[in-house]
């Protein structure tokens, strides 16, 4: 196998920083959620870390982001408040959303999140209104619209996509193709010769396909064509192969449910495409193993401050919950 | 310039004018907004005078469009979205649940969403199964919305600036042959959501009603008086939210009640109405209060059928007659009965 590093790029360190924050903490809620502190549903996003990344590492500081149920890797990725998620998925009235959202309604404005919903498809459009008014308004940056390969098969999908090319909107759909809409593959679902840039193309819509196997090329690829949006705003499609680790809702595998053949899922975990690029890194000496010991201990600290933090703050009161129209 | 003479149609559009020209962030679309016809001339004139980028058509597309009204909303824009059926909204379900409704509270409040929802209910000429559906019901059944509905053109014009005002998801519904109404003497220049009014004062029985129930219900009234029965009529305005104690103290005048409501009987919106009213005065009625309502069936199209299909003024005075304890006088049911039931006006040669 040729080695994934074509050439090296010091954002790569961004990303591999990034994704293994995310890692370390969602292995923390993966680890932790047994207690039964955690009582919301959790999607996490240990194995697909990669692209959320990706689209962190490469953000401006006026971009804007909404999402799916699986957003704890987009919320951190592009700077949402770790306590405040935290504290979310504890149902504390400290969280990103005082309680009322949980794991999968998460917010941070001041990091530009503005939102992520757990109706599939349901954020696509928002976002798509998020970058309308940009350019109505004349305000700079993108607007990432983060889904999976489900929500691609939903009729609003067609009709955002159909809007942004009609107006031309700074808006950039991420794709992250997991192959599984919760346990059924893509080949229930889709016709095998469906490609969901050539859908894009169609629509009018320029389009890249990526893998997260390949993190160099992807992050050359996509900060290119991101770099193309923010001079003159058109929409984008990013569609990124990458794989969930995990089962799809909840701290466990779900391997013994047998819908994914088991030599597909040790092939994915074989090839772990953050720790591929640790890996990398370190062998061509641009990551020293005491910095990323470092990184280690600051990951460990700040999760464990988080939880906490999360653990002491209180409830919400009903008369919290009620006072929100 | 808005007269005694204006229509409701103009007096919708003269107020999408004044909103748009005090409030920079406000945006006004919808199909047909800016086609030849400006939506029953609704907005006719509004792009020449705002801009495309404040007025200007979408796409068939209504489920994405109200996401794209939320995404509007969450960066600081008041939107008037426009459809030109209600039924037509239908599709844009999965937006206004979960999303319209709900952003604001499922992060905690850290969004307001102030969009204001214009839909038209039709009626006659063969509208039928799916362009004459009054399910406004269904929108009052969501926690985190606003249902106003108008029945005079002379409060369309302050209810459409309160909704487009409020901080949150208003559905505006319009009766199609409403459209058609001389404003008149301006009453109120304001008129908060959430305040019902007495439209005529009565002793004898108290009907409660919206949008064009409460036409109806003025008609009843009208005939009914020649027998020597005195109605009270109140036109909600705002469905929800709900002004319970103004009610009670309108039916406390007349000891009954009668709910007019043009949705299908099964769960009924006026039912709503009759169990509050049950709930604060049961003891203190003469009668328990009655809720006339559309039939729980699909409303045909043939024009032979749906003056017998359509609940009406006759049925409102059949409602009365009852809660009087009164035999009904069927000469005056089959004078409601006999007026126009499949055109607005005299005038009115379809299409829609």
């Amino acid at each position: 196998m040729s080695s994934p590093l074509i050439e090296f790029d010091t954002r790569l360190l961004k990303v591999a920083q990034i994704g293994l924050r995310v890692r370390r903490i969602e292995e923390a809620i993966s680890r932790k959620y047994k207690e039964g502190k955690m009582r919301c549903p959790v999607h996490l996003s240990i194995g697909q870390e990669i692209p959320a990344a990706l689209i962190g590492t490469l953000r401006s500081r006026e971009d804007m982001f909404v999402s799916s149920h699986r957003a704890h890797a987009h919320y951190l990725s592009v700077g949402g408040d770790l306590k405040a998620m935290m504290a979310e998925i504890y149902g504390k009235i400290t969280g990103c959303s005082k309680g009322h959202g949980g794991s999968m309604h998460l917010f941070d404005k001041n990091a530009g999140f503005l939102g992520s919903s757990a109706i599939v498809g349901n954020s696509i459009p928002v976002g798509v209104g998020i970058a309308l008014s940009n350019k109505l308004r004349g305000d700079l940056g993108l607007t990432f619209v983060f889904f999976g390969d489900g929500a691609t098969e939903e009729g609003v999908f067609f009709e955002s996509l159909n809007f942004a090319a009609l107006w031309k909107l700074p808006v950039v759909f991420v794709c992250e193709n997991n192959k599984y809409s919760v346990y059924t593959p893509l080949t229930s679902r889709q016709p095998i010769s469906r490609d969901v840039t050539k859908l894009a193309d169609s629509l009018g819509i320029v389009s890249i396909k990526v893998s997260d196997r390949n993190v160099a090329f992807a992050l050359k690829k996509i900060a290119i064509e991101l770099q193309k949006s923010r001079v003159i705003p058109q929409p984008l499609l990013i569609e990124i192969d990458t794989y969930r680790f995990l089962e799809h809702c909840g701290p466990n595998d779900d391997d013994h449910l047998g819908y994914r053949p088991k030599s597909e899922i040790e092939n994915f975990k074989d090839h772990d495409p953050l720790m591929s690029l640790i890996a990398e890194l370190i062998r061509a000496s641009h990551l020293a193993v005491e910095d990323l010991e470092a990184l280690e201990i600051v990951f460990s600290t700040e999760i464990t401050e988080a939880f906490h933090f999360a653990e002491q703050s209180p409830f919400p009161t009903i008369e919290s919950v009620l006072e929100i129209p | 310039m808005i007269t005694k003479k204006t229509i409701f149609t103009d007096v919708i559009r003269e107020t999408l004018s004044q909103e748009l020209s005090s409030d920079d962030s406000l945006i006004v679309m919808g199909l047909g907004v800016n086609d030849p016809k400006g939506v029953f001339g609704t907005t006719l004139g509004l792009v020449e005078r705002f801009g495309t980028h404040r007025v200007f058509e979408t796409p068939t597309s209504e489920n994405a469009m109200l996401g794209i009204a939320v995404g509007l909303a969450i960066k600081g824009h008041r939107v008037v979205l426009v459809h030109q059926r209600l039924d037509f909204f239908l599709l844009a379900f999965d937006q206004l649940i979960n999303a319209a409704t709900k952003w604001n509270f499922m992060f905690g409040g850290q969004t307001p969403i102030p969009i204001t929802i214009r839909l038209i209910l039709g009626r006659g000429w063969g509208q039928g199964p799916t362009h004459s559906q009054n399910l406004h019901a269904l929108f009052a059944h969501l926690p985190g919305i606003k249902v106003v509905m108008p029945a005079f053109a002379r409060d369309a014009g302050p209810l459409l600036s309160s909704s487009i005002r409020s901080d949150s998801p208003v559905i505006f519904l319009e009766d199609r042959w409403l459209h058609f109404q001389e404003q008149g003497e301006i009453l109120e220049s304001s008129i908060s959501i959430g305040r019902h009014s007495v439209v005529r004062n009565g002793s004898d029985c108290t009907v409660i009603a919206s949008g064009f129930m409460t036409i109806e219900a003025m008609r009843t009234a009208s005939a009914l008086e020649e027998l020597g029965v005195s109605i009270h009529v109140v036109d909600l305005r705002t469905l929800k939210p709900l002004d319970v104690p103004f009610l009670v103290r309108e039916v406390e005048k007349t000891g009954k009640a009668v709910i007019a409501d043009s949705g299908p009987s099964f769960a009924n919106f006026g039912k709503e109405i009759a169990y509050q009213i049950n709930r604060a005065m049961f003891g203190g009625l003469e009668h328990w209060p009655i809720v006339v309502s559309g039939r729980d069936a699909h409303e045909p199209t043939s024009h032979g059928v749906i003056g017998e299909f359509k609940v009406s003024a006759s049925d409102i005075a059949i409602a009365v007659f009852s809660a009087l304890n009164r035999e009904p006088d069927v000469k005056v049911l089959q004078k409601l009965k006999l007026e126009k039931w499949d055109v607005p006006n005299e005038e009115f040669t379809g299409p829609f």
